[in-house]
């Protein structure tokens, strides 16, 4: 069993970390591949890492001397600065590549880009692209730890994970809530993310927006499948509101945003007939008035901003249990 | 082509659908043709070569009704030497090349050209399907009686769809005066956009853009009744949906002549192997789910499907080794084709060596309007020996083939090409030496 102590600058002696030693992964590819087991690792790691570093403002050095490159071939400013942060609150360099300032706008391919920044010495490699399954060939193509942080509509998984430890910080566990979904299922990686994830830890999980992107082979899954907000409201314990994602759709699948915030935008009168502790959360970024109002957004329901500060816990725990484990394999 | 030695295939299994043939017997080839079946030994020249085809079958040489040599222009993914030798390797005697080449053949000089590089090489024969419109654009005829003139005998916009129905529809009319076929690919570009990937579960889970079945099913519908109204030769494929094999049987039961084909990577994996997003599994038509499958392999042994085309849709190795969005469709299957038909239908009781024969070789000649398809007297000599029982794992970086991406890379198979034989001359054999008899 690997204990990585603390360094002493923390005035707790409580404050170390001992390594799971059921974890054995080296990549955090998906939700779907991974075990109730592990993902309880992930979000207890989380919660820990979280405690540890004052709600992610203290810096550690647990990880220094590693190095995390940050492989971005679609933009992103959130979840880019969201992985920077986390590795370097454990102590860790960070490198970061855009494609628009690489060689990928030379011609490269994205695995040859990737066997570059490897070669530098990198111990992660966080790659966010728009073709699914992109960090899957990674994972083949190179030595190095490989987390993915989007991959087309596939799967989002660090965000998937701060969800549900968003929603266990709140209500103690997951298993036995009711979780909707709203908005573009088709093409939302962070949906799959948290209908697998959720799923596993044992909660009732709704999917909810227009038929045209929400499919019925869903049910076929297990999932509940939902056309009507209004309908759902009263039994759901947290809504997750998605983002309208106009840049991968081609031809709308639906008639006007105004008739889509018509039926599904959180609202505050749709709020008044929800459960009184229910909880609003939003990947981000938010279209106001498209998806929620800013009443909603804003108001005590709201969790958005516990969000944001979970992602920098879920990533340090992501970094920290692959680090492990790709130590122990050498 | 010199005249080669006379050539006695002994002892094997000779299938032959077209004369109704199944059993032992003796064939004899001489100056490119079939001159004899069972001669007796006085009738036999002073000086002959000849293959001992114990334990083998063997049958008239496999014609291929679409396959992509991508001379000229796209030569890194397969020139029409390499192709050729897949070919052979394959046992196709009898290959129709589609005009995705670049530029695309839509002239009587290129008809002529891949006509001429193909001559010089020791492949199979080499058929040109040139462009049914001008640049492939989908909209202008290109100028067919003059393609065919030079020698075109079909047309197609491979692998693009004949979108246009007016262009199809004067394309059908237009070539009754020629009496060849029109080759389309049927696809309604309109539901597909961008997609990758059989739009199913798998794709719905892992978030690939779909290719919807009614993509399909909407153009075989449209060009079946184009055929039907125009009473032109049409052959719609390959087909890979339920749907369409409904289609077809309710036509054909209405004695509408159109004809049909699939390809042999849609009798076998369904789009679960996208699940490693992998894209020797990105084909085209897309590996589709176990229900279309089982439909495809009912319709071929009933003869709603006539016919099995390779679908060898050859791309260089930089371009498949992107990632699923990015990388083309395509595959290298000719070598890998009639194993693959041998343990998934034949081995497996679906249909016989004669039918599957009549799938791979007699039918598609039918269909092309070419001499090959039938070992009968007087025709050609171009003649497969296969190995019905050798099992043996498919392994791409063997392929003769410039393309090694391969949905079968790995799989085991049961059936395998011995000699190939075009116009009486070994063109392919896996065996060392030839046995001399004076």
């Amino acid at each position: 069993m690997t204990v990585l102590a603390l360094e002493t600058e923390s005035p707790n002696t409580n404050d170390t970390i001992t390594f799971p030693t059921a974890w054995k992964r080296r990549h955090l590819l998906d939700l779907e591949s991974l075990s109730a087991d592990e993902i309880n690792i992930l979000l207890d790691s989380a919660e820990r890492l979280k405690w540890i570093t004052g709600g992610c403002r203290r810096k550690l050095t647990l990880l220094s001397g590693k190095t995390l490159a940050n492989l971005f071939f679609e933009n992103s400013t959130r979840t880019r600065n969201s992985f920077s942060l986390a590795a370097k609150r454990l102590g860790a360099d960070t490198v970061e590549f855009a494609s628009s300032s690489s060689s990928v706008s030379k011609g490269e391919t994205f695995v040859d880009t990737a066997k570059t920044i490897q070669a530098m010495g990198v111990d992660w490699v966080v790659t966010r692209h728009s073709t699914p399954g992109t960090p899957h060939l990674l994972a083949r193509e190179l030595d190095c730890c490989v987390l993915n942080a989007g991959d087309g509509a596939h799967e989002h998984p660090t965000q998937g994970l701060l969800d549900m430890l968003t929603i266990r910080q709140h209500r103690g566990q997951l298993n036995g809530l009711t979780v909707a979904l709203v908005g573009d299922i088709a093409h939302s990686r962070t949906a799959r993310s948290n209908m697998w994830g959720l799923r596993k830890l044992g909660a009732h999980v709704i999917v909810c927006g227009p038929a045209t992107l929400v499919s019925p082979r869903w049910a076929e899954l297990g999932f509940e499948v939902a056309h009507s907000l209004d309908e759902i409201l009263p039994r759901c314990d947290v809504l997750n509101l998605l983002r309208i994602q106009f840049e991968r759709q081609k031809s709308r699948p639906f008639p006007s945003v105004h008739e889509y915030s018509n039926r599904y935008a959180m609202n505050g009168k749709r709020l008044r007939r929800c459960k009184p502790d229910v909880l609003i959360m939003a990947p981000g970024p938010i279209n106001r008035g498209v998806e929620i109002t800013p009443e909603v957004a804003d108001g005590p329901h709201s969790v958005i901003l516990e969000q944001v500060t979970n992602g920098i816990a879920v990533r340090m725990a992501a970094l920290w249990l692959l680090a492990g484990a790709n130590e122990e394999n050498r | 082509m010199m005249d080669p030695q006379p050539l006695l295939i002994e002892h094997g299994r000779l299938v032959d659908p077209s004369q109704g043939i199944d059993r032992l017997a003796r064939v004899l080839m001489s100056r490119g043709k079939v001159i004899a079946i069972d001669p007796c030994d006085d009738d036999l020249p002073d000086y002959h070569h000849h293959i001992d085809a114990r334990n083998c079958i063997v049958a008239p040489g496999l014609v291929d009704l679409g396959t992509e040599f991508r001379e000229p222009g796209r030569e890194e993914d397969e020139t029409i030497e390499t192709g050729g030798a897949a070919a052979v390797a394959g046992g196709y005697t009898s290959v129709l090349c589609s005009a995705n080449t670049d530029p695309p053949i839509d002239t009587p000089a290129g008809v002529e050209l891949v006509r001429r590089i193909a001559a010089a090489c020791a492949g199979p024969r080499v058929h040109v399907i040139a462009c049914a419109s001008r640049g492939r654009d989908g909209e202008q005829m290109a100028e067919l009686g003059l393609l065919a003139e030079a020698g075109a005998i079909g047309f197609s916009d491979s692998p693009r769809p004949i979108h246009n129905s007016a262009l199809l529809k004067y394309a059908l009319d237009y070539c009754r005066m020629f009496d060849l076929p029109i080759f389309d690919r049927p696809v309604d570009p309109d539901l597909v956009e961008d997609g990758v990937a059989h739009d199913g579960q798998v794709a719905l889970v892992l978030g690939l853009k779909g290719l919807p079945t009614e993509a399909e099913d909407l153009a075989v519908a449209r060009d079946v009744r184009l055929a039907e109204a125009t009473g032109g030769r049409l052959h719609v494929g390959p087909v890979s949906t339920m749907g369409s094999v409904d289609l077809l049987r309710r036509v054909k039961q209405r004695g509408i002549e159109v004809t049909a084909s699939v390809c042999p990577h849609n009798l076998w994996h369904s789009d679960e192997m996208l699940r490693s997003f992998d894209s020797r599994f990105k084909v085209h038509p897309p590996l589709r789910s176990d229900k279309h499958i089982e439909s495809l392999i009912n319709a071929v042994a009933d003869g709603t499907i006539d016919a099995i085309q390779s679908g060898h849709m050859p791309r260089a190795r930089e371009k498949k080794m992107n990632d699923i969005d990015q990388a083309p469709f395509g595959a290298s299957t000719l070598e890998t084709t009639l194993a693959v038909i041998a343990t998934r239908l034949i081995h497996t009781g679906k249909m016989d060596w004669s039918q599957a024969i009549m799938r791979l070789s007699t039918k598609p000649a039918k269909i092309a309007g070419i001499s090959a398809g039938t070992l009968a007297i007087g025709s050609p000599a171009d003649c497969v020996v296969i190995n019905p029982n050798e099992t043996w794992k498919i392994n791409s970086d063997d392929f003769y083939s410039q393309c090694h991406s391969s949905p079968h890379d790995g799989d085991e198979v049961t059936g395998r090409v011995v000699y190939t034989i075009v116009g009486g001359e070994i063109r392919f054999t896996r065996r060392p030496a030839l046995q001399h008899l004076v």
